[in-house]
């Protein structure tokens, strides 16, 4: 009952879901709409659910003092904090004058931005050491990307401007991105929505059973 | 020195020139000149094309990590919406990004105000704020906003705003507008909603997703579609604006030719080490 339990409401709730996308009948719909609300408020506690495990893992390795557990008191400072805050602020935390606005504005904000901006840094290394031309097929490849990322912007376009219109590198990268990177994208949008329609029918059917746990 | 040298180059080097190119252009702008591709004259054109005074969905799918390429295009379909007197109704289903689009929406409104061209909260925008559940939510969304959205961002009751007494799914709305830097974002809009509601939408995204959207593109479930700083700036452009987005362009198009110049020095100095031969 342990495992056939869960199956028989997967299969029946799946079915139940597929049905309400082609009956739009009150008697399908209505409680098509309560289970679409119970996913929501589901996403919603696996937030809760996604920060208690952050802070089991965390204290844990803190108490251990595992490698890096300096870093991992910081996490846990700020994640109580900021719940914490939210919480006496309550509705008004959106106030423009709120601590937990100044956390967003001033801390949230700028480290993630810095997150990326980094990247441009790491991008320009790793161009220099790992992008390495050894088949040809790596050869088309630098050929594609150098001229998609110089015609996406306008130093491409001046670079070729004593080329005909045509040849220079803006319509190249746009025709290289409508032709075959679009012909290639659109295969593997359709691959995947055929595994994602065979993944759902296992699902359903009780095929697939690795989203129980227990490795089966 | 010879080429083989420079592979031993301390990265710290590289980093300095990346630096450089960036400030560079910030400080004093180069001015390259800008040709506005057509997947952004079909986005502007798109939006052109609505009735005045429509109501207009915008979806704010990013965050801070993607605010030099989103907030620029947000800021700029934001004026031409509101040009057209369009009424605006705005969601974000990223969990860090309410905060910095109720902050994007409120500098546009403000500067409308500043230019003698008000717009009014409640009447003529509505910032519904972040709801968590994905794709969840558009479907939800389908069967009723109030229902998905039951407060605005601001905590007032949905129900109480003026311009949501004229919205009830999204039959109520001419157009989405998605500006996206990732999942929930474009893909699961089009999937979710354009496929199944057959609300007409455009796309501003960042310049590493744009190439998976060409396909919706090209399908004619897109009208438009905006990538990364590029396309926000072409945009500007089109406009007639010169705002962030055209500012970045400079910087972006030197760090672009440095990451070129990058990728093709480290196969030369791989070819020269192996004594000119081939790969």
């Amino acid at each position: 009952m342990k495992r056939e339990l869960p199956l028989l409401i997967t299969a029946v709730i799946g079915l139940f879901m597929i049905l309400s996308f082609f009956v739009p009948h009150h008697v399908v719909s209505v409680p098509a709409d309560f289970l679409q609300q119970c996913a929501v408020i589901v996403v919603a506690f696996g937030y809760v659910l996604g920060g208690a495990n952050a802070l089991r893992v965390n204290l844990l390795s803190i108490a251990k003092r595992q490698s890096d557990w300096a870093y991992k008191l910081v996490l846990v400072v700020s994640l109580v904090a900021t719940v914490v805050i939210g919480l006496i602020e309550g509705r008004r935390w959106q106030a423009t004058d709120s601590v937990s606005m100044f956390l967003y504005n001033q801390l949230y904000s700028p480290m993630q931005a810095t997150m990326f901006s980094l990247l441009a840094f790491f991008i320009a290394s790793a161009a220099f050491r790992a992008f390495r031309i050894r088949t040809v097929e790596a050869g088309l490849l630098a050929v594609a990307a150098l001229i998609v990322m110089l015609g996406r912007v306008p130093i491409g376009n001046e670079m070729t401007s004593w080329l005909p219109e045509g040849l220079r590198m803006g319509p190249v990268q746009e025709w290289i991105m409508n032709v075959p990177q679009n012909a290639a994208k659109r295969a593997i949008l359709m691959g995947a929505a055929l595994g994602v329609m065979a993944t759902g029918l296992r699902i359903i059917l009780g095929i697939e059973r690795s989203y129980l746990g227990g490795g089966d | 020195m010879k080429l083989t040298a420079l592979e031993k180059l301390d990265r710290r080097w590289l980093f300095l020139i990346v630096a450089l190119l960036v400030l560079g252009p910030m400080l004093r702008p180069i001015g390259l000149p800008l040709v506005p591709s057509r997947p952004v004259r079909m986005f502007h054109d798109a939006i052109a094309s609505i009735p005045d005074g429509s109501i207009v969905l915008m979806s704010c799918d990013y965050d801070p990590g993607g605010k030099p390429e989103m907030v620029p295009m947000t800021k700029t379909a934001l004026r031409q919406l509101w040009d057209k007197h369009c009424r605006v109704v705005i969601t974000c289903l990223w969990t860090g990004g309410s905060g910095l689009v109720d902050e994007t929406v409120e500098a546009v409104a403000v500067e409308r105000r500043a230019e003698g061209k008000p717009v009014v909260y409640g009447v003529d925008y509505v910032d519904l704020g972040y709801k968590a559940g994905y794709e969840a939510v558009m479907v939800l969304m389908g069967k009723g906003i109030h229902n998905a959205f039951p407060q605005d961002h601001h905590a007032n009751p949905t129900s109480s705003l003026p311009l949501m007494k004229d919205v009830r799914d999204y039959s109520s709305f001419v157009m989405l507008v998605n500006i996206s830097a990732g999942y929930p974002g474009t893909k699961e809009w089009v999937q979710q909603v354009n496929s199944r509601f057959h609300l007409p939408m455009v796309s501003g995204c960042t310049a590493v997703s744009a190439p998976e959207y060409y396909p919706y593109l090209q399908a004619g479930q897109l009208r438009g579609l905006l990538g990364g700083m590029a396309g926000a700036a072409e945009y500007e452009k089109l406009r007639g604006e010169k705002g962030l987005a055209t500012k970045g362009m400079d910087a972006q198009s030197l760090a672009h030719a440095f990451v070129a110049l990058c990728i093709v020095m480290g196969n030369v100095v791989q070819w020269s080490k192996r004594g000119g031969g081939g790969a």
